[in-house]
Order: C-alpha cells, then sequence, then structure tokens
C-alpha cells in the first residue's frame, strides 16, 4: 500500500510532501494539512510498512501503535493530529518532533557524567509519564528517543508497546515481540511484555551506552546472543571510562540488573537519582572496576535460573515517591509527632518507595556571619541536621530516602515545584497551627499546596486541646 | 452507533434496568439482546415485556438455552434451574411464550454477529471458555466482530496473526480500540446472574464508528432482586446467587 503513495498524493485532505524515512516500522512522510486540521506545527504521516521478513509485523505493529498514541497525553509522545481508520489505507498523522535525535548523541559518545545525567532523567521522565498511562515502550533505543531543544525527551514508534488496559496484539507472537538486540531487557525475551521495569532495563543500556560509548551488551544478532543477557553481567562502565564517577556507575547497573526485582522499582527513581547524584545509595555495584569474577557471574547464573515465572502485569503505583514536608523552623511544634505517625503508616503499606524529606526555610541573610548558624552553609546543615533526627525514629533504610534544605520565600510553590519535578506520587504536611488560624485558611501552605498539586495530599491536623467536635471543621477539599 | 449489548438477564428487572439507564446515560442508541431473559429470576414477565418493546422499536433479540426450554425442557438443567423455568412458563402470558418462541438464534448486521451461546452450532449452546472455542465461534461466524453471552464471565478474544484467539480480560469502564479486519469476540458477561463474586450487573456498549468496545459493571439494588426470588418461592441458592454474585 505503501508504495503507491507518492508526492503529490492527497490522503484524506492531507498532501504528500515527501518520503522522510523507509524502515521496517513504517514509512513516514512530511505532509501538509489541509487548513482546518492545522495544527500550527509540522507534521508528519505515518503508514505501515512490511518488516523484518514478517509480512504480519509492520502490520501489526501498526495496529498497536494506531491503538495506544492516541490514548497517550503530554509533552513526552508526538501529539496525534489524524487516525486514518480505513484498513486499506491506515495511516496516523503526528506532530514531527523538533529537536536532535538520541541516536545522533550516541554516535558523539562517551559523554561527561552530566551530561549522561542530564539525558537519562530527560528519558526517565518521559519513561514514568507513559507508564503512568498504563503502556509500557518495550523497544526503547536511541533511534526511538528525541530531544527538544529545551531538553524534554520525546519517545517514538510504540509499535511494540504493551498497554495494560488493551488486548496485547503481540502477546503470543513472542519472536516479534522482543525489541531491539542491545537494548531489549532479560524478561522482554522470556515473553514478559506488562513490566515497565523492562524500559528501565533499556534505559540503563542507553546511559551505558551514552557513559562509555559501548552498548553493555554488544549487538548480537542471534538469539542465543541476546540471551546472554539473562544471567551475564556487563563490564562495569568505569573499566572503560574511569573518569565515570562511583554514583553513576550505580545508577546504569541497577537499571541493568538482569532480574527487575533487583532494579529501581519506576523510572521516577532513575530520574531522581540521576538529577541527586548525592543522594545514591552506594552499593558493591559502584566500585567494581574489573569485569565479574567466577563467583559473581555464577551468582547471577544462579539467580537467572530461578525466574521462570510470568508475573503479571505491574503496576507502577506499587512503588510511589513520597514528599513529606518539614516544619524545622519550629521543631517542638506538637504537629511533628501526629506526621511521624502518618509517614510511618503509609511507608508500611508499600514495599517500595522513594521518601523526600523536605524543609522549606526561610533565605539566609546575604554574607557570611559570624557564627557558623547564622551563615547561609551553617543554616543548611542546621536543617539537614533536623530533618535527619525527624526521620531517625521511624528507623527507614537511609537508601531510600533523601534529605533537601531549600530556602524559599513561599514554601508551598517550593513544595509544588519539587513535587512536579519528581514525579512525586503523596504529599505529606501538617495543617496550619492554632496560631496560624487568624489567617484566613485558604493562605495555608497546606491549602495551597492541596490546591495546586497534581497528586495525593495527605494533610495531617492537629486537634486543638479543648476543642469541641464541631467547631474543627476546616476540611480540605 | 453505541449499541448496549445486553445478555442473560435471567429474569432480573432491577439489574436491566439499572443497565438500560446506564446505558442511555452513555448515549447508547442501539440494542442487541442477546438471550436467556427468563430462568433463575423471578421478574420473567416484565422483563420479557422490555425485551419486547425494544425489539419493536429495532433492537436484536435471540433466543437463549433459557427461553428455548420455555417450549421444551431440556434434561441438563438443574433442579434450580428447572424450577425457575417451571414458575416463568406458569407465569408468562402465551403470547409472550410465542415471543419467545419465535426468537432467531443469531442475527447477522455487518459488521456484526450476535449469537447467544456459539456461532459454532448455536442451537447446541457451546460454551466458549477456551481459545479453540472461541476459535470455531468466529470461523463460523465469518464477522469481524461476534458478540455473545452464554458464559456469564466478560472476555474479549481477538484472532493473532497466526490465526488462533487470543483471550483478553477486559478492565470495566475502559474503552479498547477494537480495529479490524482482524476478527473479535465479545462476550458480554451477565446482567441478572454475574459469577465472578461481584454482585454488580455486566453488559457492554460496541460503538461502530469508533470502533471500540467498553465493558461496564454496573452496581444495583441485587437485594431487592434476591427478595423478588424468594417472595416467588424459588430455591433459595438462586436468591443467595444474585446476593453474592456466584
Amino acid at each position: 500500500m505503501s508504495a503507491r503513495i507518492r508526492p503529490g498524493d492527497t490522503i484524506d485532505g492531507f498532501t504528500i510532501d515527501g518520503l522522510l524515512h523507509a524502515g521496517g516500522n513504517g514509512y513516514l512522510y512530511r505532509v501538509k494539512p489541509p487548513r482546518e486540521r492545522d495544527p500550527g506545527f509540522p507534521v508528519l504521516m505515518k503508514v505501515p510498512g512490511v518488516g523484518r521478513g514478517e509480512p504480519t509485523l509492520g502490520v501489526v505493529s501498526f495496529e498497536i501503535e494506531q491503538a495506544i498514541l492516541p490514548q497517550l497525553n503530554g509533552l513526552h509522545v508526538p501529539k496525534v493530529i489524524a487516525v486514518g481508520d480505513d484498513p486499506l489505507q491506515p495511516y496516523l498523522v503526528m506532530e514531527a518532533i523538533v529537536g536532535e535525535g538520541l541516536a545522533a548523541l550516541v554516535q558523539r559518545a562517551p559523554l561527561v557524567p552530566e551530561a549522561v545525567a542530564e539525558i537519562g532523567a530527560a528519558i526517565a521522565d518521559a519513561l514514568h509519564e507513559i507508564h503512568r498511562q498504563h503502556v509500557v515502550h518495550l523497544d526503547l533505543k536511541p533511534e526511538n528517543v528525541m530531544l527538544r531543544p529545551n531538553g524534554d525527551a520525546v519517545l517514538l514508534d510504540f509499535g511494540f508497546s504493551h498497554h495494560a488496559r488493551y488486548p496485547d496484539l503481540l502477546a503470543e507472537e513472542q519472536w516479534f515481540a522482543a525489541g531491539s538486540a542491545a537494548y531489549v531487557s532479560p524478561e522482554q525475551l522470556r515473553g514478559h511484555r506488562g513490566d515497565p521495569r523492562s524500559d528501565v532495563f533499556a534505559l540503563g543500556a542507553i546511559l551505558y551506552e551514552l557513559a562509555t560509548g559501548e552498548p553493555p551488551f554488544g549487538e548480537p544478532t542471534t538469539y542465543a546472543g541476546m540471551r546472554d543477557r539473562l544471567w551475564r553481567l556487563p563490564l562495569p562502565p568505569r573499566q572503560l571510562q574511569p573518569a565515570i564517577p562511583p554514583w553513576l556507575q550505580e545508577v546504569i547497573l541497577h537499571c541493568l540488573e538482569a532480574q527487575a526485582d533487583r532494579r529501581p522499582p519506576t523510572a521516577a527513581h532513575v530520574a531522581f537519582d540521576l538529577r541527586h547524584p548525592g543522594e545514591v545509595a552506594l552499593t558493591r555495584r559502584s566500585t567494581w572496576t574489573t569485569s565479574a569474577g567466577f563467583a559473581r557471574q555464577l551468582r547471577s547464573w544462579w539467580r537467572s535460573q530461578r525466574a521462570t515465572q510470568i508475573p503479571p502485569v505491574r503496576n507502577i503505583a506499587t512503588a510511589p515517591v513520597i514528599l513529606i514536608a518539614v516544619d524545622t523552623e519550629h521543631p517542638d511544634d506538637e504537629r511533628h509527632p501526629a506526621m511521624q505517625r502518618a509517614a510511618a503508616a503509609i511507608v508500611a503499606m508499600y514495599a517500595e518507595y522513594r521518601l523526600l524529606l523536605v524543609s522549606a526555610i526561610r533565605a539566609a541573610p546575604l554574607g557570611e556571619g559570624e557564627r557558623l548558624e547564622d551563615t547561609a552553609s551553617g543554616k543548611h546543615l542546621e536543617h539537614r541536621n533536623r530533618l535527619r533526627a525527624w526521620i531517625a525514629p521511624l528507623k527507614l533504610p537511609t537508601a531510600r530516602t533523601s534529605l533537601h534544605v531549600i530556602e524559599s520565600a513561599g514554601p508551598a510553590a517550593t513544595i509544588l515545584a519539587l513535587a512536579n519535578a519528581n514525579h512525586v506520587d503523596l504529599i505529606i504536611l501538617g495543617a496550619p497551627a492554632p496560631g496560624e488560624r487568624t489567617l484566613a485558611w485558604w493562605r495555608s501552605v497546606a491549602s495551597d499546596v492541596t490546591a495546586g498539586a497534581s497528586c495525593s495530599v495527605h494533610v495531617v491536623r492537629v486537634r486543638p486541646r479543648g476543642a469541641g467536635d464541631t467547631d474543627d471543621v476546616e476540611a480540605v477539599p | 452507533m453505541r449499541i448496549a449489548l445486553l445478555s442473560d438477564i435471567h429474569a432480573n428487572l432491577e439489574a436491566l434496568e439499572a443497565c438500560l439507564a446506564h446505558a442511555r446515560e452513555r448515549s447508547a442508541d442501539g440494542y442487541a439482546l442477546l438471550g436467556d431473559f427468563v430462568g433463575y429470576g423471578a421478574d420473567a414477565v416484565a422483563v420479557v415485556d422490555i425485551v419486547r418493546r425494544l425489539a419493536s422499536e429495532g433492537a436484536v433479540a435471540l433466543k437463549g438455552n433459557h427461553d428455548a426450554a420455555i417450549e421444551r425442557v431440556d434434561s441438563y438443567f438443574n433442579d434450580d434451574a428447572r424450577a425457575a423455568l417451571d414458575w416463568a412458563r406458569r407465569t408468562l402470558t402465551d403470547e409472550q411464550k410465542r415471543f419467545l418462541a419465535a426468537l432467531p438464534l443469531t442475527v447477522e448486521r455487518a459488521p456484526v454477529r450476535y449469537v447467544h451461546a456459539s456461532a459454532a452450532s448455536p442451537e447446541r449452546w457451546e460454551y466458549i471458555d477456551s481459545a479453540s472455542a472461541a476459535l470455531r465461534c468466529v470461523q463460523a461466524s465469518g464477522s469481524t466482530y461476534t458478540f455473545c453471552g452464554h458464559v456469564h464471565d466478560q472476555q474479549l478474544y481477538f484472532a493473532t496473526a497466526r490465526g488462533r484467539m487470543s483471550p483478553f480480560t477486559p478492565v470495566a469502564g475502559t474503552p479498547v480500540p477494537v480495529r479490524g479486519p482482524r476478527q473479535w469476540l465479545g462476550l458480554v458477561g451477565s446482567v441478572g446472574q454475574p459469577r465472578d463474586r461481584n454482585p454488580a450487573a455486566a453488559y457492554a456498549i460496541f460503538d461502530d464508528a469508533k470502533r471500540e468496545i467498553t465493558f461496564f459493571r454496573v452496581p444495583y439494588d441485587h437485594h431487592s432482586a434476591a427478595a423478588t426470588i424468594r417472595r416467588a418461592g424459588l430455591p433459595e441458592a438462586l436468591a443467595y446467587r444474585v446476593e453474592q454474585g456466584i
């Protein structure tokens, strides 16, 4: 069908300008939209191709993309303008992404660690965005990632993707279903298609390649070659590039764990680590500088032998990022014990989570003072210690907790910005103290955060002593 | 059109009315009633009246095995089912019985075929409980879309590239794209007697323009439906099943 499309042809009002790309996953044409459907940005038309010697693959892939892509929202996927439903002439018209392809950047690898982290965090943001919308990409590779001029990553080609609430048209087509050889996760090779952590593995492979210039498992051309990664550990990135810092190696190898359960539970956790190198919990992985010896490979092989059960489709909501806003300016406030109880109860509900402990403090005076506690750095240190003391009684693993002291004139805006930037799923904070009640309630931090948040908010309120049951009913919406 | 697909109502008036109201709110403008209007429940007369009215307005209405048993009892019904059928036979008017007797086993309205049990020998009331049964059904159907009831659980089968049928358990309330030309088989669930431990009534809406099917679960006053069964003196087990969704 695609062979019949020529420049100048018109399909449903879209005029073909020229062929941009022909590949296994279809043909991409530059098109001019009819005036009434002009979205104001350049658009492309994609039509199914015939790929990899399997005449049905291109058509099935296209059907999957046609079902999934129009359902995805946000800046991390191309916006869909039109869907051609006629089975004889199916097409998708979508936003032509303006920016740089990740494949071109990989050509320039190895990149400096800061650049690797920045690009990796942008891709992790994009992955988390689609995972939240029940989609696993399953064919993440440099060719399928574009970077907008502002640094945002855009994911392309959803022809191998899995939607948790749609029938999986590739479920029984295992030979087709594996992604690209250099990036595909071990579980995909076993036919598992419902786990967002498969994309985390592919992200690890991309980070590895950006940091070292080499893909972690080479570019195997046989199925047996691909299956090596079910247990074989890649060379530590620092063996290839000694300049790679331990924290970055930790993040990369964590993503590349052969068992999905041993990887970061969500892409949001990876994004957080890449943006907060100082908060990455270093394990022995971070120190390796030589290839794995026999004992380490044997352990990995042994683990791979036990992982044969097909897991259910995984929901990323089981591993939330939780932000707790702690008022360290008033450490003796009676709200603190109530908030600690709430935090302990909520965290206990999750096997996996990431905790951000945040203190928004008043800006320090300019210039360094005489005493340490008057200087900006001294003040930060003091509040950081208070945060650490606040969380200590909960006896939580420190690897999952990070402490953030931020100077701010408006705590609510600071908390919201931090929550948005780090894919926070739940904010826990205190309601206004009794002394603050004289203010209109909507001027409190709690109400501003509740109104402005894009996630759930748990507001902890301490009932004033002696107050009746009815005069304390400032419900938070 | 947005076609509400309702099957296995089983004389449960409360459940049927709840599903019809739910479908109207979602702009359904067509109805396909896939059989088993009677049996198990105690409101056969009222349910058949609604079915007749919808059929006179253009709805598809098919014969199910319980409807067929009003004319002629098959030996495979258990005692409880038989008691409810005997009761329906006593309460339905002759005109209603003639209506049920005249219902077709299957109807095709391209690109959709409707049938109560399986398009492969509809009169044998085969259960679609496996990929191979689903394949026999769509092969006999020949249509792009085949919608059935009979098994009380909701399921969506699709033809794979290798010509097999693959099952999918739908998430209630999520529209699922079902583009041709591959074949799709929707088992729409039971309005009047769900059996998955969730008493909420089950049905689906097929949007033939968007090529989208949405499966629904509709909570309704199932205690009232059970009370009607008890008042009619039907076996306690039938009331209990409606209450528990088993």
